[in-house]
């Protein structure tokens, strides 16, 4: 994410960390005290809303002045700011707000004057189709990359592999984002420009999931969804090569570890071929932190990629929690917040849950 | 939202690439899209818009009771209204309401609409209202002030005698757009006036409906056939959230978009040259300046205001930054506005403002913090500023933030130097005036917060050379008045005026009557076509 974030602001909501793994831990000990896990993870996530609801509530910024513009008079300014709840104290505020995000109730955005949910429901789906199209390209691609140069180690297809992975870490998105742009929708036409969708097929399909490839294809639209996955081509493949840069060199110092492993020399000796040994025993036990890694990888592009979706038009997460903190609408950046939280809760939850699948000593 | 480096990236990377791509309309010619950065559509409801966009999109939705026609600036038309009279005293107008309209329901447009629109405006009391209410009316007395006297006559009243110019082009703006009561009122929740409802759907009778809202995302609008000046030609109008100049520019050159309209100064160079793109430059109502706040002692003094004004890097700022995107202007009318002076009297001259610091006692300079939104331009005017001051030994101190922050503070006289931007609300001097010249109350609870009070300038003089031009029936002598005060305050002010914007549009050659006024509530799509 540090590629992808702006002037500094905190477009990172601070993330739980370390909840699910300790539970993990316990879990395993003890043979799964879910109460434990359920407490860890409702903990860590009232620690993550009161940490954003007062870092959203001292920062210099007026939420009245975002409501009602800049020229009102006075007393029309304290009604909005009575509207607002923002005489009452800082503590009671904050468990209003408690109280109504449990019933579900984050409040209207006041930049878009939808309530918070639907406006998160809008945004999310894009940037989860976004996330999970490069995710894969990255998993796809990362991994037997990671894989070949750590078995040809110091060759020059290492040294390429390595490359690129240093590439997808310097290169700043946004200038690859507008390179990708000119190349391959401006002077080749072989891709559709920024945005989802092109705009004769829009308001064609009825949103049930809001991720129009699912849409488009319950529907039986097969133009809409051929021309949705066109506009998807060009930003998941840029944030699928991030994805893959990072993938691609934590397999290859994942795998040079199993690889001095004396198992991996009682295997030779034994006289497996050398493609079981490397893809069958070294990738399968390397493959436990591996899962980590990319579900880390995931959800960092599921909290949104902002300058992607800035420079490809895509109406996702990442830029609405950004322009909502830029704007003082604490409801969706805490709305928005929440949803990042759920997010690396519950991939957490998932890696636990492939950990144990995955790994004979954890069952 | 905006990164810094992004358009100078964008920029360095697409100028190397200067070639022009394949021309091909890609837009049914019944069509016109817009590549535009709409950020924000905050509400769709006249009572309450206070942002560029929404103001725009509700020129297109409703009628208001007079209207800006762009081909006769100097007077308002009828909109809603066909015709009115004003009594002698200057304080009733009686305007006659234009038979057969039809509102999008297909509910016809009466008088009774006209009224309740305005008074709805007063009674909710948001962002806009203070443009009504500025005529003594409230939400005690409007019912009886603003009135439906028959189906087709609506009496406005004021409470003093206003210059009737500065009626008229109050109500030319979006706080007079009427709306379709019956619609409207079968939406209401909570005795809310149909507020909540209001704010991303529309109940107008002018020549567009909404089709789709999506925010950050898209608007789309499609023409209303029962227009009463007639169907528009081009059936659908469709903006696109498209926040970063080079993509705008990709999706225009390619056709993808007929007009873009937030080009930075590189890709612009690039479209120039090219024989499928106009480009068209409308002087707005938006003036750039810093505030001086009178409350630090340094600032306060004559010389140093006026050295500061000396001290200001006009061309090279425009050469280096602004480019075509601005144009210079050192008065508080903006060019263009009934009574505005063009006179540019400051220049870059070190020498005579190190001349004024010497005599204000300050030979060796001083320190002094500048509140800066962290946005193109300002924060790159704000920095050569910087460099320029320095010359004269005062050291400014740059306090990056984004608007809201910097506002909020600037709203609180907190700061010492602001560099901001003001724009008129409505296509009048006082708008201007009021902001710049008048401050009834400077104590710090006054409840009128504009430019001359938020710096702190007590001015009684000014305070009433703006109300008696504000009274002045006379247009002749009401310019007069206004002209000798941008005089006066070229000098005197703790305002350093610098520029002026210019709208900018790139538009695909094919593309015609794309109607853009010189505020951003007056911008009409009827008569565009391919």
């Amino acid at each position: 994410m540090a590629l992808d974030t702006v002037n500094g602001a905190a477009s990172t909501p601070p993330r739980p960390s370390g909840g699910g793994r300790r539970a993990r831990h316990a879990a395993a000990r003890h043979g799964g005290s879910i109460l434990r896990v359920i407490a860890t993870l409702a903990f860590t996530f009232l620690g993550l809303l009161a940490v954003t609801f007062f870092i959203g509530r001292v920062v210099p910024i007026d939420p009245v002045l975002a409501a009602v513009g800049d020229r009102v008079n006075a007393a029309t300014y304290e009604r909005v700011r009575i509207e607002l709840g923002l005489n009452l104290p800082l503590w009671e505020q904050f468990f209003r707000y408690i109280w109504a995000a449990l019933q579900g109730e984050f409040g209207e955005s006041v930049l878009t004057s939808n309530p918070v949910l639907d406006d998160i429901r809008r945004v999310f789906p894009a940037t989860l189709e976004l996330a999970t199209v490069a995710t894969v390209i990255g998993v796809v691609l990362g991994v037997p990359a990671g894989v070949v140069a750590a078995t040809r180690r110091g060759t020059w297809i290492d040294h390429a592999i390595r490359l690129l992975g240093l590439a997808g870490y310097s290169v700043p998105v946004f200038w690859l984002g507008l390179m990708g742009l000119l190349v391959f929708y401006a002077r080749l036409d072989w891709l559709p420009g920024p945005g989802r969708i092109d705009l004769f097929f829009e308001g064609l399909v009825t949103p049930v999931t809001g991720i129009i490839l699912i849409d488009s294809a319950l529907a039986g639209e097969w133009d809409v969804f051929w021309n949705a996955a066109l506009h998807l081509v060009l930003p998941a493949s840029i944030l699928g090569y991030f994805s893959l840069a990072y993938i691609s060199r934590m397999t290859r110092s994942f795998m040079l570890e199993q690889l001095q492993q004396e198992y991996v020399i009682t295997a030779r000796i034994k006289g497996l071929t050398e493609r079981a040994v490397v893809w069958r025993h070294a990738l399968g036990n390397a493959r436990v932190p591996l899962v980590t890694v990319i579900a880390l990888s995931y959800g960092t592009l599921l909290e949104g990629s902002v300058l992607t979706e800035i420079v490809f038009s895509w109406p996702g997460l990442g830029f609405y929690i950004t322009n909502s903190l830029l704007n003082a609408d604490m409801n969706a950046v805490l709305g928005g917040t929440i949803v990042v939280g759920a997010v690396f809760i519950g991939l957490n939850l998932l890696s636990d849950i492939l950990y144990r699948l995955l790994d004979p000593r954890a069952r | 939202m905006h990164v810094r480096i992004l358009p100078v990236a964008g920029a360095i990377g697409l100028s190397v690439m200067l070639a022009v791509a394949p021309v091909k309309a890609a837009t049914p010619s019944n069509m016109v899209v817009m590549a535009w950065q709409i950020d924000e559509l905050i509400s769709l409801d006249p009572a309450e818009i206070y942002e560029f966009a929404p103001a725009e999109l509700a020129a297109n939705f409703y009628d208001r009771v007079v209207y800006y026609d762009i081909a006769s600036p100097n007077e308002m038309k009828g909109g809603a209204a066909e015709s009115w009279t004003i009594s002698d005293d200057g304080k009733t107008f009686t305007f006659k309401i234009r038979d057969g309209v039809k509102f999008h329901s297909g509910n016809p447009l009466t008088a009774e609409d006209v009224a309740w629109s305005m008074q709805r405006v007063v009674k909710l009391d948001k962002g806009p209202a203070f443009i009504l209410t500025g005529f003594g009316l409230s939400k005690d007395n409007v019912e009886q002030k603003v009135r439906a006297t028959d189906a087709r006559t609506v009496v406005f009243e004021t409470d003093k005698a206003y210059a009737p110019t500065f009626v008229l082009n109050c109500l030319g703006s979006w706080v007079s757009s009427v709306l379709d009561k019956k619609t409207v009122m079968a939406n209401e929740k909570n005795g809310d006036l149909g507020g909540a409802w209001l704010k991303t759907h529309e109940a107008g009778s002018g020549p567009f409906t909404l089709n789709l809202l999506k925010a950050n995302e898209m608007v789309m609008l499609d023409a209303f056939e029962g227009y009463w000046r007639g169907a528009p030609k081009i059936k659908r109008v469709a903006l696109r959230h498209v926040p970063e100049s080079a993509p705008q520019r990709l999706m225009l050159e390619k056709g993808d978009a007929d007009v873009a309209r937030d080009l930075g100064p590189d890709d612009l160079d690039v479209l120039a040259k090219n024989p499928d793109i106009k480009i068209r430059k409308i002087p707005q109502g938006m003036i750039y300046y810093l505030g001086l706040n009178q409350k630090n002692p340094n600032l306060a003094k004559p010389e140093v205001i006026e050295a500061l004004k000396w001290l200001i890097d006009y061309k090279g700022i425009e050469k280096n930054i602004l480019r075509e995107t601005k144009i210079p202007h050192q008065t508080f009318l903006p060019s263009g506005f009934f009574g505005a002076l063009d006179d540019t009297p400051y220049t870059l001259d070190v020498e005579k403002a190190k001349a004024l610091l010497a005599k204000a006692g300050l030979p060796n300079g001083f320190k002094v913090t500048m509140d800066v939104r962290n946005t193109y331009p300002t924060a790159d005017i704000a920095q050569i500023i910087q460099a320029t001051w320095a010359k004269a030994g005062i050291q400014l101190e740059i306090i990056p933030g984004d608007n809201k922050q910097t506002l909020t503070k600037y709203r609180a006289r907190q700061h010492d130097i602001y560099i901001g931007r003001w724009a008129p609300d409505y296509l009048d001097p006082h708008s201007n005036a009021q902001g710049f010249a008048w401050n009834p109350d400077n104590a710090d609870d006054s409840s009128n917060k504009l430019l001359a009070w938020r710096n702190a300038w007590d001015i009684p003089q000014y305070t009433g050379m703006t109300e008696a031009a504000l009274a002045e029936k006379d247009p002749a002598k009401r310019k007069a008045i206004y002209e000798d005060m941008q005089r006066q305050f070229l000098k005197v002010s703790p305002f350093v005026i610098m520029f002026q914007d210019v709208a900018v549009l790139a538009e695909r050659k094919n593309l015609q009557g794309f109607e853009h006024g010189p505020n951003f509530d007056v911008i009409y799509y009827r008569n565009m076509t391919k």
